[in-house]
């Protein structure tokens, strides 16, 4: 819970960040747009903390249940993503036969 | 509170900012092959990090339910992340997507029930947040589930236009709004699933009357949502790094969606308004063309590729869809024996995703250095001998850059009409995603090459291997 100052903080982070996002990401070149979208996608299951906040305060059954599903939707995209992305990395060769 | 408590809040704050700056630096190393993989393991670390830093700093009032969650939730990421094919990998990131949506709507439910429980009052910038949470979660949910079944055919492709949807859909968006003004005056369950439900739906009917064709786009927007309601949930909250790390793909999401619609030539309102290639029916009548095209054979196409110095490929979906990417980079290495620079033109919707074709291409051993994209490629074509087209279509039309008239005209090509000849390996004459007729076919310099792609280049391996 939160007072307006800390909510313009925040929106002070939220569009820096979009910022920076922003000119990080268009260096990334199209050759790895596809690793670049499911790498992000692990990225957003950073929802796994608030799933953890919330769980971590649950007193009742629905709302550990409720913590539980979220925290288990948040892993199968941390874990998922993050693996299939480096999977998909680990196939980008050199001609020269280095691996990437 | 006491002075450990504070403590252990303080060093959770510090690891959050650490962890921000592993997300932005792991992002960076994306900017290249070369250290794409350390920076995805860099991510993967922020992560943990975070998570970490999350659990330590909090009382934990039982722990029974959150393993549950985190084991199951592991065993299903990381069992579909291995047993994944490439060519399947945008049905994937359209399911994690809306998994993402899924975990913020969930949070945000959790948040409330704890909060009504706690019976303060819920002040209105947190009710607000709460209720962005679930609107942005929710349809990207439902959104992502109608495009993961669009990509693997459960649900039909071609748009689907209920009569009065734009009504619908209006009603809808006011539905929310209005539910949203109920919620933020009394904060109660049924306002707030009131939304949810209205956002379920809205979910569905926005994704429903788009063509799949159009994939690309929605998943690359699905994508940034996902992102947003992760950053929604950082303020509903109070979390810097959860905006940070939400942001961060937010925007990435959007950019994609930027690149997919100028290479497809569309504007993001002409995608979601949506209806793109219903009137196949009468654009097909092109498909009548009676103009004659020179059609050969698999020998006659190891002829010409055999004597030429140098070659592009140009590979289209419909490559990946007879898995021929193999016997391609069979065909390639044998012309870079006899001394013939290959190369291989992307254009950016080659795939069924940003990226797809080149994902596809590496899993076949191609060097990702020899994989061109647009900029990159078009100026070589009129310095090149021959340029093979192997299920592409729309993107080498030259109506695109010649045909005011055409329905395609603007749309960024690949120049393969500028080589000194081009070979076609297609199924039959029939028309592109757009529905237009492909007048590459009929010039002089085109030869046609009827038949399975597989097939086909297997056939020209043979007979190169004979020369």
């Amino acid at each position: 819970m939160f007072d307006l100052q800390t909510l313009i903080v925040a929106l002070t982070v939220f569009v820096l960040a979009i910022f920076i996002g922003y000119e990080v990401i268009t260096k990334v070149p199209p050759t790895l747009h596809t690793p670049l979208m499911s790498g992000s996608n692990a990225i957003s299951g950073i929802v796994i903390v608030g799933a953890l906040l919330v769980a971590s305060k649950a007193d009742g059954l629905i709302s550990q249940i409720l913590g539980a599903i979220a925290v288990g939707l948040a892993m199968i995209n941390v874990v998922g993503g993050f693996m299939v992305t480096d999977r998909m990395l680990k196939m980008f060769k050199r001609s020269d036969g280095k691996e990437s | 509170m006491s002075t450990e408590a504070l403590f252990n809040l303080n060093a959770a704050g510090i690891a959050y900012i650490v962890s921000a700056i592993l997300f932005i630096l792991g992002l960076k190393r994306l900017g290249s092959p070369a250290t794409a993989r350390t920076g995805n393991r860099l991510s993967a670390l922020a992560m943990l990090l975070a998570v970490l830093a999350t659990v330590f700093s909090n009382d934990i009032a039982s722990w029974e339910w959150i393993l549950v969650g985190v084991i199951v939730g592991s065993g299903i990421g990381a069992y579909s992340a291995r047993k994944v094919q490439m060519t399947s990998m945008p049905q994937l990131v359209a399911i994690f997507n809306g998994l993402g949506g899924a975990t913020s709507a969930v949070v945000a439910a959790g948040e409330l029930i704890r909060l009504i429980d706690l019976e303060e009052l819920i002040p209105q910038d947190v009710s607000i947040t709460i209720m962005a949470s679930v609107i942005v979660g929710g349809a990207t949910l439902t959104g992502s589930l109608i495009a993961y079944g669009k990509l693997q055919g459960v649900v039909p492709t071609r748009p689907l236009l209920l009569p009065i949807r734009h009504v619908i859909n209006t009603v809808l968006l006011l539905g929310m709004i209005g539910s949203t003004a109920w919620f933020v005056i009394d904060p109660s369950i049924s306002a707030f699933l009131t939304a949810a439900i209205m956002a379920v739906a809205l979910g569905i009917l926005i994704v429903i009357p788009i063509g799949g064709a159009d994939m690309p786009v929605v998943i690359a927007l699905l994508n940034s949502y996902s992102g947003i309601a992760g950053a929604a949930t950082g303020f509903v909250l109070g979390n810097n790094i959860l905006i940070i790390a939400g942001s961060l793909v937010g925007a990435s999401g959007l950019i994609l969606t930027r690149i997919m619609t100028k290479a497809m030539n569309r504007s993001l309102v002409n995608v979601m308004l949506g209806g793109f290639g219903v009137d196949d029916s009468t654009m097909g009548a092109s498909g009548d063309d009676e103009r004659p095209v020179t059609s050969i054979l698999p020998e006659d196409a190891a002829l010409i590729l055999g004597y030429a110095q140098s070659v592009i490929f140009v590979p289209g979906y419909g490559l990946a869809v007879a898995q021929a990417q193999h016997q391609v980079r069979e065909l390639a290495d044998l012309l870079k024996i006899k001394g013939i620079t290959v190369k291989y033109a992307i254009h950016p919707v080659a795939g069924r995703m940003p990226g797809h074709m080149n994902v596809l291409l590496a899993e076949a051993n191609v060097p990702y250095d020899e994989l061109k994209d647009l900029d990159e490629i078009n100026g070589e074509f009129s310095s090149t001998d021959v340029a093979v087209v192997i299920g592409a279509n729309d993107v080498t039309n030259p109506s695109a850059r010649n045909d005011k008239s055409s329905p395609i005209y603007g749309m960024p090509i690949l120049n393969v009409d500028q080589a000194q000849s081009v070979i076609m390996m297609k199924r039959s004459m029939s028309s592109g995603f757009a529905g237009v007729q492909n007048e590459l076919f009929f010039l002089e310099k085109t030869q046609m090459l009827f038949g399975d792609a597989k097939n086909s280049v297997e056939k020209i391996v043979g007979e190169i291997k004979d020369l």
